[in-house]
């Protein structure tokens, strides 16, 4: 019920900053003949497209958590014991997203080289992550804890499933920008750099959201 | 998905117009042809739904008669029926439909900001359209669950379609939400971005902020059905236990324990509630821009207008569990629910009266359109008021499943929406096809349908106060039931058939009037929106020529004092010729 409420808090709140920011007070019947600023920021559509996508994910994750604090009340729940290996993969999405952070700033101050070793390094650490994420799995089936034994492993299975599924989708992105920047810049193409900094600013917004997400989802695993 | 995205940068920046009639008509990425795409795949669907509609009246109206259908067949009808009416055809057709029309054109965008992404989103759609239909074909048919597929029902032996309906049906909704992602993304995206210079967030017509609203409550809305369709679905087919209490069918204890049905109830009601707004925001708004043109005046109260469409979107957040009253709750949230339910009705029923304070004293013109618009004035408010009734906890006790419930949210969204599209289609058809309807068709249309809906759904209540159960294949010689129930049954069956024989006069004056109609003016309507003022009709590739419109008032500039027209487009200049706050514009 708590998260519930939160869930209702935030969307008042998002509410209210539309009033408030967006000036619904205007009287449009008051301006006629004139050309008024229509108050566009000058982000570019593919960040507040992301930022939407962002709200969708999270609508989806909140209502995934909030079953899985609802089921785990129940009294057949027989919470999995945490594969110590979900450290280590924490750890190396931790990496991940200080790399692509790290990758954000060497661009800006014109450091192409090691901006793009910490390009690779990004997606290299999130493989490293994917790949634990699987083994935690194996580990976890060859324990005997099977998809549809208990509640709280088809939780389990699901609920990192889906978040790994995000990830996978982030590394089509990173294949795609890493390739980009593999087959050579021209530092003096200003609409390429231009390009190269909207996906790698996207992408690492995507990776520490994705982390977060993590962090919250490992908590859950581990306190139930 | 918001990357896809980049990619299409270089098509958004060229605007190459498409040249091949694969590039043009098919795999297009022009937010009209991607509209007409989904209307169309829309109304076909629909039609099939009204179809089964008939098949339904026909068991209740004639059951010595009808023998040909089975109790699981009705079943699967009631379900199929129900889902597609509600998914498949409103939520697709208001926002896939009439949210890709309208958007661009009414904003002076020269398309959505992700036209490929755009284009997946239909193909998508048509995609889980074809899954769902499968089901009808394959041996023991489409499910026959309820088109709420509560569980345990939905997925226990004995039900119709437990072997393969209800997995493609759930299948179905899964890639329906996908598709809506996509296309909800590209609608909030382009509103916050895309609007042309001049053109602020209070300046954009009704319609609009109907399916921005609308949108916004289906990408937060969407997502639970999406979990509730997930986790039904590995519990049919992993043999999981998330909504699966144990239980003892046919005389075996089940392999399934300890899951709970009700959680199944709240995830589907917390989309369910807001997919009530998803659709009825949308008309709402295309309703209030309809209503403004033909009555020459402007919209009455545009800043209240917005804020309670604003208003209800969020109230309907915090609604979902007056579905449920009968299931069983805590006293205290039953009170609470039913006080937010009850609360919803302010800002709705302002909207009524701002809708008929708009015609008070206009220069009405009866057109086909403003006929359905104000058709929509009536049975919204007939299904808005029985809707009084349901969210008081004590009232809906005893009226819950019976057929006043059918009758009420028949009513409100059922032909309250309809009605509205009914007016939408009419209304922007000139502009849309460039040829006019037939007039007197439309009319023939318009009161056989708004007529002969009242005598469906008017009976409806009342049989419903008389205790006669809903989803019943047949009342038989029940104690409750009043032999004179069964007269009504016929009758409404009678209406029904030709409502639906109705729609077919509409298909047809839509179909003919493509090649006979008269050729349309650009702004035959006199609108002020943007979309009437395109310079040309339709609307070609990238909609405006060589240079985007400026907006210059709001949208409901009609009959304006001194002015020499009854009406002042959005995109005129102040009338002394002196183009005001030039200096004001945007680097957009």
């Amino acid at each position: 019920m708590n998260i519930t409420l939160l869930f209702v808090a935030l969307a008042a709140a998002i509410i209210l900053w539309f009033f408030v920011i967006r000036r619904l007070r205007a009287k449009p019947w008051t301006t006629e003949g004139i050309l008024e600023r229509n108050n566009i920021t000058s982000l570019p559509a593919e960040k507040v497209g992301l930022w939407a996508f962002l709200a969708v994910v999270t609508s989806l994750f909140s209502l995934f958590f909030i079953m899985y604090a609802e089921r785990s009340g129940y009294p057949d729940w027989r919470p999995l014991p945490d594969p110590s290996i979900l450290w280590v993969n924490t750890f190396f999405l931790i990496m991940a997203s200080i790399c692509y952070q790290l990758s954000r700033n060497l661009l800006n101050s014109k450091n192409y080289k090691y901006m793009k070793i910490s390009l690779y390094l990004g997606g290299i650490f999130t493989i490293f992550f994917i790949l634990g994420q699987i083994s935690a799995w194996q580990m976890a089936y060859s324990s005997g804890f099977f998809f549809a034994t208990n509640p709280a492993n088809t939780f389990f299975y699901l609920i990192t499933g889906l978040h790994g599924l995000h990830i996978l989708g982030g590394l089509f992105v990173w294949i795609k920008t890493a390739l980009k920047v593999w087959n050579g810049l021209e530092y003096n193409n200003l609409n390429q750099i231009a390009g190269i900094r909207l996906s790698i600013q996207l992408c690492s917004f995507y990776w520490h959201y994705l982390l977060l997400l993590w962090l919250v989802l490992f908590y859950l695993l581990s306190t139930t | 998905m918001a990357y896809v995205s980049i990619a299409d940068k270089d098509h958004e920046q060229h605007m190459h117009d498409p040249q091949s009639f694969i590039t043009k008509y098919i795999w297009s990425q022009d937010h009209k042809v991607i509209a007409i795409q989904y209307a169309l795949v829309a109304i076909f669907v629909g039609l099939i739904a009204m179809g089964l509609s008939v098949m339904m009246r026909l068991q209740l109206g004639f059951p010595e008669w009808a023998t040909f259908i089975t109790p699981e067949e009705y079943y699967q009808y009631v379900t199929m029926h129900g889902m597609i009416m509600v998914i498949y055809l409103l939520t697709a057709l208001f926002l896939g439909g009439f949210g890709n029309y309208l958007i661009p054109l009414q904003l002076g965008a020269r398309d959505m900001v992700f036209p490929y992404m755009n284009m997946l989103s239909f193909w998508v759609y048509l995609l889980s359209v074809i899954v769902l239909l499968i089901s009808f074909f394959i041996p023991d048919g489409p499910t026959g669950a309820g088109w709420t597929l509560y569980p345990p029902q939905a997925i226990s032996e004995g039900t119709p379609g437990d072997g393969g309906g209800i997995v493609f049906m759930l299948a179905s909704l899964s890639l329906f939400i996908v598709a809506f992602t996509m296309g909800g993304l590209n609608y909030v995206t382009t509103v916050l971005q895309a609007r042309t210079r001049g053109m602020t967030l209070m300046r954009m017509p009704l319609s609009i902020w109907g399916i921005f609203v609308a949108t916004i409550l289906g990408l937060l809305a969407f997502p639970a059905l999406l979990v509730a369709a997930i986790m039904m679905l590995l519990d049919r087919v992993i043999g999981t236990s998330f909504f699966m209490p144990a239980m003892l069918t046919l005389g075996e204890t089940s392999e399934f324990s300890g899951g709970s049905p009700i959680l199944f109830q709240h995830l589907f009601w917390f989309f369910g509630h807001p997919e009530v707004y998803i659709v009825a925001l949308p008309a709402f708004g295309m309703v209030s821009d309809v209503l403004a043109t033909h009555a020459r005046k402007n919209i009455f109260g545009y800043r209240m207008m917005v804020w309670a469409i604003v208003g209800i979107g969020a109230l309907s957040f915090v609604v979902w569990a007056h579905h449920m009253y009968v299931s069983g709750m805590n006293p205290y949230f039953g009170f609470f629910f039913a006080t937010t339910t009850l609360i919803i009705a302010v800002p709705t029923a302002l909207k009524v009266y701002n809708w008929v304070l708009t015609l008070w004293k206009g220069d009405l013109r009866l057109t086909v359109p403003m006929l359905f618009a104000i058709g929509f004035i009536f049975t919204f408010t007939h299904g808005g008021l029985t809707g009084l009734f349901l969210g008081n906890v004590t009232v809906d006790l005893p009226l819950s499943d019976t057929y006043f419930v059918v009758g009420h949210f028949h009513m409100v969204m059922g032909v309250s929406p309809v009605l509205v599209l009914f007016a939408a289609i009419y209304h922007w058809y000139p502009k849309i096809t460039g040829r006019m309807f037939n007039n007197t068709l439309g009319t023939i249309h318009f009161w056989f349908t708004l007529l002969g809906t009242y005598a469906i759904y008017l009976p409806m209540h009342y049989i419903g106060f008389l205790g006669v159960p809903r989803r019943y294949y047949a009342n038989g010689t029940m104690d409750i039931v009043d032999e004179s129930v069964q007269l009504q049954n016929a009758g409404m069956s009678v209406a029904a058939i030709i409502v639906a024989l109705t729609q077919l006069i509409f298909l047809f004056n839509m179909i003919w009037s493509l090649k006979y109609g008269k050729k349309a003016p650009g702004n035959p309507w006199g609108g002020t929106t943007l979309e009437w003022q395109t310079p040309q009709t339709p609307a070609a590739h990238g909609n405006w020529g060589e240079n985007l419109p400026e907006v210059h008032r709001w949208a409901y500039d009609f009959s304006v004092p001194g002015a020499e027209k009854d009406f002042t487009p959005q995109n005129e200049p102040a009338s002394d010729g002196v183009p005001v706050g030039r200096d004001h514009g945007v680097n957009h």
